[in-house]
């Protein structure tokens, strides 16, 4: 039984922090482009974009952690760190591993943002960008409920939540640098 | 010890969300920079000041401890 609970756990570890790192992509972009409304100010996305990263680091640790504990897989501290160590599911396990590996950096550059400075920080946080697909394919290559219904429906939801804020953040992008050409031009006054 | 905020206007990308954590002590102008209020920050704002420098997101904010004018020589 036992056995069985770690089992269970890992799992709902993984679909949850899937879930939290969606949401925390999600907010990351939407503080990208600087959406607000009058419900909604800015610094909330902001702080709710910190605070469910860290969040997700309590949900990916126990993820991993009873993933390796659990004698039925007996993964090994190896398999959990290194990527494509693992002799199970190898191609699957590497692709989470280095999806942790890549979240951890963003995450832990964002706390020492203040020390590492901005360059920094800002170039180390693309990466999340690689973390959450590898993440997805991971999920999506060995979870064990990734082909069921309710999973598809999950993993089907967060990659269309992602799809579209990207596509969002490329308009908004395209659109400000076209006001700012024209801005440059100088053949329209934008105010007198 | 008097705390002030500084600004470093050439990061400031005009997110504004310092205005929304701290308007007593920072308004925007019509661009969505920020103007910051002259002198030292009121005792009772020092955390939402602090929160304020935290949130920005280009750190182009600074809470500095500033020494008492008159005790400058
Ligand atoms: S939060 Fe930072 S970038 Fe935004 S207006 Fe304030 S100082 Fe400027």
């Amino acid at each position: 039984m036992s056995d069985q609970l770690l089992w269970f756990t890992t799992r709902g570890a993984g679909i949850v922090s899937l879930i939290l790192l969606t949401a925390v992509v999600c907010l990351g972009i939407t503080t990208a482009i600087r959406w607000q409304s009058s419900e909604w100010p800015r610094f909330l996305t902001a702080q709710l974009h910190r605070n469910i990263a860290l969040l997700s680091v309590a949900f990916v640790a126990v993820h991993v952690v009873t993933s390796v504990i659990d004698p039925f897989t007996s993964l090994g501290w190896a398999a959990a760190l290194i990527p494509f160590s693992s002799y199970y599911r190898t191609i699957w396990l590497g692709l989470g591993v280095i999806s942790m590996e890549l979240t951890l950096a963003v995450i832990v550059t964002s706390l020492l943002r203040d020390r590492i400075g901005r360059r920094v920080w800002r170039t180390v946080h693309w990466l999340s960008y690689a973390a959450w697909p590898l993440g997805v394919v991971h999920g999506f290559g060995t979870g064990s409920d990734a082909t069921a219904v309710w999973m598809l429906a999950i993993q089907g939801g967060c990659v269309l939540a992602v799809g579209l804020c990207v596509i969002w953040r490329l308009e908004t992008d395209r659109s400000a640098r076209r006001r700012a050409e024209i801005d440059a031009r100088g053949d329209v006054v934008p105010w007198v | 010890m008097a705390h002030v905020i500084t600004i470093d206007r050439i990061r400031c990308d005009g997110y504004g969300m310092c205005a929304e954590l701290l308007p007593e002590m920072i308004e925007l102008d019509d661009w969505g920079y920020p103007i910051l209020r002259a002198g030292p920050i009121p005792h009772q704002l020092v955390s939402h000041a602090r929160r304020a420098v935290d949130v920005c997101p280009v750190l182009a904010l600074r809470l500095r401890t500033a020494v008492p004018a008159n005790a400058r020589s």
